[in-house]
């Protein structure tokens, strides 16, 4: 049974569990709703939780567990020796898969009965094509070892899958039995619910730590995987990046790190004293009317998707730069540089760095201000030497999270920076970065076994690792500031 | 003025000067502060140069893929060709391929022209043929297909003129440039212009770029938003229905009832975290974890709602927590008082009254969501969809793109009519992306409520 | 108030350092200073006392002028230092400032050392050449605000270290070091301890050899204690001024008698 069934099921049980949990309770005291424990629509939704939780919870487990289960069991069904010296096992796993799926569609177009794909022979049937007939292209014919172990997934998942909705549906209306049972006149039904509804919004909140969890994990295995394949020493020292789909690639991280920092560093040189500039300004001189002008437009600036500072990069600023600056200076004939990109991103940063030090500014009392003006001091004088050394760690910590910014930012180095990686001075000439070859490595077709699409994994965490100390850093030293003034 | 004022002495300032003459070290000082206070106006006004020159330059490269260039004639529908065997029907007409409708269509376009004295002569067929959308002959085909009983009439039709032909209307190609450019000739945009001044060409609005799928790199002319809009919808309808119970379920309980502990610090330090993780990396966690592991199709909408949900709910559950914040205790306290439960004083109470300031950060948090590209790249969104997903919910699987990976495909095709095309598409983005802060804005303005 | 030692009080001079005349102050619709005429004489301790909210503080900040930080605040009359009003076009606030110094309610140590807070005046001011002369200046400020045996030795350390009482007298030693001619004091030790309170009151007392000193509080006590003349205000308008000792003993005005005998405020 699909998945959407199955919960449109178990929602209708619970939606019985509420009308008999209500009716129940009510009909106890004989409809007069005064003598029970709780009000009549807990009981409902006693019965509508006792049957609903516990199903969706043990389904959502299932989900997760069955494939890896499964896959595990077919896997022990293949002997090393189906596993030619090309391959690996994984590869003949995708190629099971891939068989499996095959089946279950040509199934369910009718292109084949139940039975006879269950039943199905290499030797007495062209599998590869008769699954090319429905559109399934394989890549290569089919070996006996293979369907076996496709026909076993079929089998282990279907079966897998009867039980889940057995398990499921039959656990919804255990819930909705024992609701039913337990309701009487003095069940406390409210403390039950609302104990309930706390787990729940307990779980709720857990979600920040799996979503950790999960990058953490789903960086950490491919990692893995790649340094199985390519020394870490070569990644991690060397000075070229040459990915060739061929094999004997350089997949050095130095140049792409060197890109990354070059436009980072240009992009802040850019943002902060701009975006710093802009808050004292709007915080400390513009008048009223002037600051609801200038500081929504300011605003407006970080809520433009990077996707269009990266098409303004490609198609004004980098023409720009190239006709104006790079060619007349003799630098270099190309559009996508790292000044390009690193100029955009400082304008996308700027809002950033801006509203982070008007928060900051702000935070410094009235009484530094009056301190400094009340001995004669000019405003300047008091920005410069009072305000700005007091807010100065929080205005560090500014930064550090624009940096990190920098530091992450795909869509403008994709489309303003080029793709070539190299270690270079000069600023008009296109470099790559991190990212860009991030998104390089994994779109398109990729194969998951080879080193040039895993080194994605391992990029991604070298930016992750980069990323998170920045900002725990910078989070620190932000909070540290505040609760300084408070 | 005298040098009186700069009479130099041990205390430097000469005790009686007087406070209506500036001294000369006043005079510099305030020289400074004017300077500071202009580098402050110079970067406000660079902020909001910035930001004007970005928005023109959209604009004005974006603004011309709302028009396009249509080509209005009569097309001889002859039978021998379309439908061989003349009996009608549709399966044995469909063995007839596009090329057998393109002769038909230049027919059609010089007998229209001959008809009103334009001279073709310094043009071959083939570059008259080209003046029309390579697209045509396939729509031709699909529409006969669809009406078979047309066949061997003629019809005036309305075709696509070539993305060059509609570049010279819109500026992009010259004379001058025609003479270098292997895809036009200037004779082509003699023609072009005859063609105008006959009427049988014209430059107008056209819904396709806004309803139509998206082109092969050799049709720009008939590239469209359709499945791109449809696709980041559905993706849109994913991450509301998931952000805002989680997100507010976590918000409640983390503001409400979490005792302060080692766990929930842990939650706090990931939630702000989080917030601050480059993007591309929840697009891996993506490819690793909802396609690799759990199996899920590339290019869904399903899988870039997930990520976009899990890259959402920090910025949700910031918002969510702050609008609960600002419900004062007392309304807390009032509620308890008169005997409700905690868990009713939040549901009953803190919740309505948190609601307009749970809902705009919500619009702003899908706001975000919506412009965000790098993660759905990586998990196959790139792919060139052609066919609309289907309806909900099943539509959730099939493949679709969406607004801002459709900006940046277009980006990466050689013609440049896509990059008109392309600031188009970043057009119909920040269209919706004014009207979702526009929302957000009269939410916050309509409910704002001072304790 | 048996505590008050108000006969053998003299002013010691006659000389008017600041004289106001008709001066309203507005902040926005707020009226809030009403037709105020008063005559500050130089090397005296002037109190402003009156009921809390009745103007003093705003009254003491247009005389340097640090009203024109408030956004909407308009003051109209005249104020004249030394014959000069300070409200003319051509004054220039900040130098203004520099004469007429302020110290604040709220001990507002910079967060710097102890050293560059006392420096932090001059050096805008310009007023040493070079070090040596700018450790000169330090001293004798931290001296002249009787706080330089305790920080003598740490120097370096941060001025938001010391004790509220030091840190109020180290603001003190920073409006001191410019050499202002007029000292403003907002309720100076209304967050001090009493023998915080005490120590700073001695020091304003010998600030009156040098300055003009204007000094806000609602003790009565202390303004008998360090003051040689005195201005009542209530609901912005100044009721009464005189000598310190014929207020305390000789109201003229019934609002002053009742303040002064705790009826109202
Ligand atoms: N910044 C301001 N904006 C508006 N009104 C103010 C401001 N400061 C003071 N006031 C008003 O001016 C009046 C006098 O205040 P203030 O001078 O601080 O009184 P005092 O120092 O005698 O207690 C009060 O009514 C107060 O509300
Ligand atoms: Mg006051």
């Amino acid at each position: 049974m699909p998945v959407l069934w199955i919960v449109l099921v178990v929602l209708a049980i619970g939606l019985a569990g509420y009308v008999l949990g209500r009716q129940r309770a009510l009909a106890g005291v004989g409809g007069d709703a005064s003598h029970l424990h709780s009000l009549p629509a807990y009981y409902g939704y006693n019965g509508l939780l006792f049957a609903v939780v516990p199903a969706f919870l043990v389904m959502l487990v299932w989900l997760l567990v069955q494939p890896v289960y499964v896959e595990n069991r077919v896997s022990a069904l293949i002997p090393d020796s189906a596993i030619s010296e090309s391959s690996t096992r994984s590869l003949v796993m995708s190629d099971v898969r891939r068989v499996a799926e095959g089946l279950d569609a040509a199934v369910a177009s009718g292109a084949m009965s139940g039975d006879f794909a269950r039943d199905l022979r290499t030797d007495l049937t062209d599998v590869r094509a008769r699954l090319g007939e429905i559109g399934v292209a394989l890549g290569s014919d089919v070996s006996p070892e293979v369907l076996i172990a496709a026909q076993s997934y079929r089998a282990t998942s279907g079966t897998l899958s009867m039980a889940m909705t057995l398990v499921v549906i039959g656990l919804a209306l255990a819930g909705l039995a024992t609701a039913y049972v337990r309701t009487t006149p003095e069940y406390r039904a409210r403390n039950t619910v609302e104990a309930m509804l706390l787990a729940l919004l307990m779980l709720a909140s857990t979600i920040a730590i799996l979503t950790t969890v999960g990058i953490v994990f789903s960086l950490i295995f491919e990692t893995i995987h790649f340094f199985q394949k390519y020394p870490w020493q070569s990644f991690f020292f060397s000075l070229t990046w040459r990915p060739s789909f061929e094999g004997g690639s350089d997949l050095g991280l130095l140049p792409l790190l060197w890109g990354t920092l070059y436009i980072s560093v240009i992009a802040l040189l850019v943002s902060v004293p701009i975006g710093l500039f802009a808050a004292i300004y709007l915080s400390e001189y513009a008048g009223p009317k002037v600051r609801a002008a200038a500081k929504p437009m300011i605003e407006i600036l970080a809520g433009i998707p990077t996707i269009v500072y990266g098409l303004f990069a490609l198609i004004t600023v980098g023409p720009l730069l190239r006709d104006y600056f790079a060619e007349p200076l003799g630098l270099g004939t190309s559009s996508s540089s790292v000044m390009t990109a690193g100029i955009v991103m400082g304008i996308m940063l700027i809002p950033f760095v801006s509203s982070l030090s008007d928060d900051i500014i702000n935070a410094v009392p009235q009484a530094m201000r009056d301190g400094s003006l009340g001995l004669g001091a000019t405003q300047s004088e008091t920005i410069r030497q009072v305000i700005i050394p007091a807010a100065l760690p929080g205005i560090v910590g500014a930064i550090l999270l624009a940096a990190s910014r920098a530091i992450g930012e795909t869509m403008i180095v994709v489309l303003g920076a080029g793709a070539a990686a190299k270690i270079d001075l000069n600023p008009f000439e296109a470099m790559t970065t991190v990212t860009v070859k991030i998104v390089g490595q994994l779109t398109g077709d990729t194969d998951f076994s080879s080193p040039e699409s895993l080194v994605a994994f391992a990029l991604g965490m070298t930016l992750f690792v980069i990323t998170l100390g920045l900002n725990v850093f910078a989070l620190y030293i932000v909070r540290k500031y505040r609760e300084q003034y408070e | 003025m005298t040098d009186l004022s700069a009479a130099p002495g041990a205390a430097g300032r000469a005790k009686t000067s007087s406070i209506l003459e500036a001294d000369a070290r006043t005079r510099r000082r305030n020289a400074a502060e004017a300077r500071f206070k202009l580098y402050g106006m110079l970067a406000v006004a660079t902020g909001v140069l910035a930001l004007i020159l970005l928005l023109i330059s959209i604009l004005s490269n974006g603004l011309s893929s709302f028009r396009q260039t249509f080509v209005t004639f009569d097309v001889p529908l002859s039978a021998e060709t379309l439908d061989p065997s003349g009996n009608r029907n549709p399966d044995e007409m469909s063995k007839v391929s596009t090329f057998g409708y393109s002769p038909l269509i230049l027919n059609g376009l010089k007998e229209a022209l001959s008809a009103r004295g334009i001279s073709v002569e310094e043009v071959p067929d083939a570059d008259l043929a080209n003046m029309i959308s390579r697209a045509a002959a396939a729509d031709l085909r699909d529409f006969v297909l669809a009406n078979p009983q047309v066949v061997g009439e003629t019809l005036s039709f309305e075709f696509l003129a070539n993305g060059r032909i509609d570049g010279f209307f819109k500026g992009r190609v010259t004379y001058e440039s025609a003479e270098r450019d292997s895809n036009v000739t200037p004779g082509q945009l003699r023609v072009a212009e005859a063609m105008v001044a006959a009427g049988l060409m014209e430059t107008r609005f056209n819904w396709g770029f806004i309803t139509g799928p998206d082109a092969s790199g050799q049709r720009p002319e008939s590239a469209g938003l359709g499945v791109a809009i449809l696709g980041s919808f559905y993706m849109m309808l994913v991450v509301l229905v998931l952000t805002l119970p989680i997100g507010v379920a976590a918000s409640i309980y983390l503001e409400e009832f979490a005792p302060k502990n080692r766990f929930t610090d842990l939650i706090e330090v990931n939630i702000s975290n989080l917030a601050a993780v480059p993007s591309i990396v929840f697009g891996i966690l993506g490819l690793a974890v909802f396609i690799n592991f759990a199996g899920l199709p590339q290019s869904a909408p399903i899988v870039g709602g997930l990520v976009l949900t899990l890259m959402t709910l920090p910025t949700i559950i910031i918002a969510t927590r702050a609008s609960l914040k600002s419900v004062p205790p007392s309304i807390r306290q009032a509620a308890l008082g008169v005997g409700a439960s905690k868990m009713q004083s939040v549901f009953h109470h803190v919740l309505p009254l948190a609601a307009p300031g749970i809902l705009t950060g919500t619009i702003i948090g899908l706001a975000q969501a919506l412009g965000e590209t790098a993660p759905l790249l990586l998990i196959g969104m790139v792919a060139f969809v052609r066919e609309y997903p289907e309806g909900l919910p099943q539509g959730l699987f099939d493949p679709a793109s969406a607004l801002p990976v459709q900006v940046y495909q277009w980006t990466q095709r050689s013609d440049p009519a896509f990059v008109e095309r392309a600031s188009g598409a970043i057009i119909v983005l920040l269209v919706f992306l004014v009207l979702m802060n526009a929302v957000a804005v009269l939410l916050r303005r309509r409910f704002e409520r001072r304790w | 108030m048996n505590d008050m030692r108000l006969t053998e009080r003299n002013v010691t001079s006659s000389e008017i350092k600041i004289s106001a005349r008709q001066v309203d102050v507005f902040y926005g619709e707020t009226h809030a200073i009403k037709k105020v005429d008063v005559a500050i004489p130089d090397k005296t301790v002037t109190a402003f006392i009156g009921p809390s909210g009745c103007g003093k503080s705003t009254f003491l900040r247009c005389l340097n002028r640090m009203n024109d930080t408030i956004d909407g605040c308009r003051v109209t009359g005249d104020i004249l230092l030394d014959g000069e009003d300070i409200y003319d076009k051509r004054v220039d606030p900040v130098q203004l400032r520099a004469k007429v110094g302020m110290v604040f309610q709220k001990p507002n140590p910079f967060p710097k050392s102890i050293y560059d807070n006392v420096a932090y005046g001059p050096r805008i001011h310009g007023l040493a050449r070079g070090k040596q002369e700018l450790d000169e200046i330090v001293e004798k400020s931290l001296r002249r605000a009787a706080i330089w045996d305790e920080v003598k030795d740490r120097l370096q350390a941060p001025g938001t270290g010391l004790s509220g009482g030091q840190q109020q007298r180290l603001c003190i030693a920073r409006a001191v070091a410019t050499s202002p001619e007029v000292l403003l004091m907002d309720e100076p030790c209304s967050a001090l301890d009493p023998i915080a309170t005490a120590q700073v009151e001695e020091l304003i007392d010998e600030l009156r050899e040098r300055f003009s000193v204007v000094i806000v509080t609602h003790s009565m006590q202390q303004a008998a204690r360090v003051s040689q003349k005195t201005a009542f205000f209530h609901l912005g308008e100044l009721v009464e001024f005189g000598d310190t000792g014929q207020i305390f003993t000789t109201p003229k005005d019934p609002r002053t008698e009742s303040y002064i005998t705790g009826r109202i405020g």
